[in-house]
């Protein structure tokens, strides 16, 4: 098929390219291949890299020298002696929530709204919480100027547009018609939520203490208020991220594996890229099977595997025929299943990588798959 | 599995519990997983509950149907006569239900929509959402119908390993927000259902390393929050064959010449190639096995499809829960 190549060195050797984004379902390698994209760009485009993940396995995040959640950019060890720097760092999303709590108000107010209930439960459980401080770091990081290039591996959301969503949803959210209601009162300084308002509105607002509680609205009042004093440019920082994924500076790299719900994702996800004017780089296809014996078919291996069964006497070809066999046709599944990616957006570059063996957990392993690219 | 008497005799085979809280890192097949359970605890003239909250469509994909509207459609029907209904829980239409049920809104209910309240309840109001969704399930699981019970099973297709601890624990962290009021007692009567005997946990899990390190991580997450877990379900299994064999490439040339086949260079370090890789993989899957077994949970295996997913798979994997459980 004419499916363009991914160049993925040309990428991380471009000086004009200083965001690349991971993106794709969960369980497709994502974490993986943006270390090892970072750990290329550093040793071989000699790029100082920043690597920002979200949630690592254990293993790898050892390799990467990470051994907390410290959502501290830390210093890769163990790479090339002429490689560029390498730094990595895991998200704290209350952390950087904090962060930017601290960043905007002074530490009195910060104190109160810290041990708010709903600020404690929002900045650590509230859905879209993870990608909008994904988003947030990814802007500190891009003000600081010190990195040529930084990688960020998205959440692994229910759904992979939940990034692209969480700064609209939030933005939203603070500039709402509902958050106004609430507001109300506590810019006019009344104590009570609903005081204010008109009698048209006093079913809605007696509807709404019914369900939730007088206590509840009390907190949720106290913290909108104090959100609301600090978070006048929220809504621009939001718009300001949003502009930098859209620019020439930024590559998003859909990653998926050959399966029929991760392929579902990345024509989704490339459709939804394409809809918001982000510049979408190519397609990772991690785990595709290589077969090394390629020119022996499958049904060929299992009936030499029968007659071998037969004959008697050399059980471990036979074997291995068929391990041979289940792999041919793995790979034919594959090649179908991707299939369905290259006929929706036939003009979107693709690379392959081959299924490793083992699982990645070390320098060594990211190197492997970083000269796939 | 032990088993444990269930209320009326009709639950049954290894599965005693009545609500089916499936769960397993992305990609390990949990949706699949759900269905096939579902089936199978339907079988004989019972009827089950598949229920999705997250909006994937992970449902219509695998019975191969549209989209579920909010609604418990017949979606499948069972060896010996029983049926499986399906339903997408979709946090905003809960909402509105349940104001409707206990409220009788009506026209405020959409006027509440228009101003945002749904969106911003659902989306923002911490945990709400969760309430909202599990309270749904809870109904589901405790509905009867002239004194008896509408579903034998409800099988839940739940949120991934990362989140189900929060998910499942959502209604505590509401009952701690809420300190009184109507979400406080739904959550209180929510949270009580998820912690009883009437609930298990299943965790799906492939025999690689990340999956695997989930489900011990959301098995020790959810029995601190004291809410029972069921049975390590591990999906997509091959044939441990070759373990420990020594294959040379002379054996192989004379297999290969024995059975007829070319027996050229690149085919025999080819084969000699993938039988090493497969050995590796298998030496590393039997290492994550043990670890499986070492959580002292019951473990069952469901082989790889080579064919994908369909109907008669779908018995197939539910014949192998319900003897192996």
């Amino acid at each position: 098929m004419g499916t363009p190549k991914l160049d993925v060195d040309a990428i991380l050797a471009d000086p004009a390219i200083r965001i690349v984004v991971c993106c794709g379902s969960g369980g497709v390698g994502k974490t993986t291949t943006a270390a090892a994209l970072a750990v290329r760009a550093a040793e071989r485009h000699g790029r100082r890299t920043v690597v920002l993940t979200i949630d690592p396995a254990r293993r790898l995040a050892q390799a990467l020298g990470l051994t907390e959640l410290d959502n501290t950019p830390r210093m890769v060890k163990g790479l090339q002696p002429d490689s560029a720097e390498l730094q990595a760092m895991m998200l704290d999303m209350k952390r950087t929530f904090d962060e930017v709590v601290l960043e905007h108000t002074d530490p009195k107010r910060a104190e109160e709204i810290f041990a708010n209930p709903f600020y404690q439960a929002m900045s650590s459980t509230f859905s879209g919480t993870q990608e909008y401080m994904a988003m947030e770091k990814l802007g500190q990081l891009r003000a600081r100027e010190e990195w040529d290039l930084i990688v960020v591996d998205t959440p692994p959301s229910r759904s992979a547009l939940d990034f692209l969503d969480a700064p609209a949803r939030l933005s939203r959210f603070l500039d709402g018609k509902m958050l106004r209601l609430l507001l109300a009162p506590a810019r006019a300084g009344g104590r009570s939520v609903f005081n204010l308002v008109s009698a048209s509105f006093g079913l809605f607002s007696r509807t709404v203490t019914k369900i939730l509680g007088a206590q509840l609205l009390t907190d949720l009042s106290g913290f909108v208020g104090a959100l609301d004093s600090m978070f006048g440019g929220f809504r621009e920082r939001a718009e300001q991220t949003y502009r930098v994924l859209q620019a020439p500076e930024t590559a998003f790299l859909v990653v998926a594996a050959p399966e029929p719900d991760a392929v579902r994702e990345a024509v989704y996800f490339a459709g939804r890229l394409a809809a918001d004017r982000m510049p979408l780089a190519g397609l990772v296809l991690n785990r595709v099977v290589a077969v090394p014996a390629a020119g022996l078919a499958a049904d060929d291996a299992r009936a030499a595997a029968e007659r071998l069964d037969e004959l008697g006497g050399h059980p471990a070809t036979a074997e291995v025929l068929r391990v041979h066999a289940e792999l041919a046709d793995q790979r034919d599944r594959q090649a179908a299943v991707s299939g369905r990616f290259l006929r929706a957006h036939p003009g979107v570059p693709v690379v392959k990588i081959p299924a490793q063996p083992a699982d990645v957990h070390d320098l060594d392993g990211l190197r492997s798959i970083g000269t796939s690219f | 599995m032990t088993t444990r008497e269930s209320q009326d005799g009709r639950t049954g085979y290894g599965w005693p519990a009545r609500l089916h809280v499936v769960t397993g890192k992305g990609g390990t097949g949990k949706t699949t997983v759900a269905g096939a359970l579902a089936l199978a605890l339907a079988r004989d003239g019972r009827r089950t509950l598949l229920i999705e909250v997250e909006a994937r469509q992970g449902i219509a994909q695998l019975f191969d149907r549209d989209p579920l509207p909010y609604q418990e459609l017949r979606i499948a029907t069972a060896s010996g006569g029983g049926e499986v209904r399906a339903l997408a829980v979709d946090a905003e239409e809960a909402l509105l239900e349940y104001l409707e049920m206990f409220y009788r809104l009506g026209v405020a209910g959409r006027a509440l929509r228009k101003v945002g309240a749904v969106d911003f309840a659902t989306t923002v109001a911490p945990g709400l959402r969760d309430v909202l969704l599990t309270g749904k399930i809870k109904e589901a699981v405790t509905r009867t119908v002239d004194g008896r019970r509408v579903y034998d099973a409800v099988v839940l297709d739940a949120p991934p390993t990362g989140r189900i601890g929060r998910f499942l624990n959502v209604t505590a962290e509401t009952a701690r927000l809420a300190k009184v009021g109507p979400i406080k007692t739904q959550s209180e009567g929510v949270a009580a259902i998820l912690r009883s005997p009437m609930t298990a946990v299943h965790v799906v899990t492939l025999l690689e390393e990340m999956p695997v390190q989930e489900s011990a991580d959301a098995i020790d997450e959810l029995t601190r929050l004291g809410i029972p877990i069921g049975t390590v379900i591990v999906n997509a299994t091959r044939p441990p064959v070759l373990a420990g064999a020594k294959v040379t490439q002379a054996d192989l040339r004379r297999g290969l010449t024995a059975a007829g086949l070319a027996a050229d260079k690149e085919t025999l370090a080819g084969l000699a190639g993938e039988a090493k890789a497969y050995q590796t993989r298998v030496a590393a899957e039997a290492s994550l096995r043990a670890d499986l077994q070492g959580l002292g949970r019951p473990v069952v295996e469901l082989p790889v499809l080579p064919g994908g997913v369909t109907a008669q798979s779908l018995e197939s994997l539910g014949d192998l829960l319900l003897t192996s459980a």
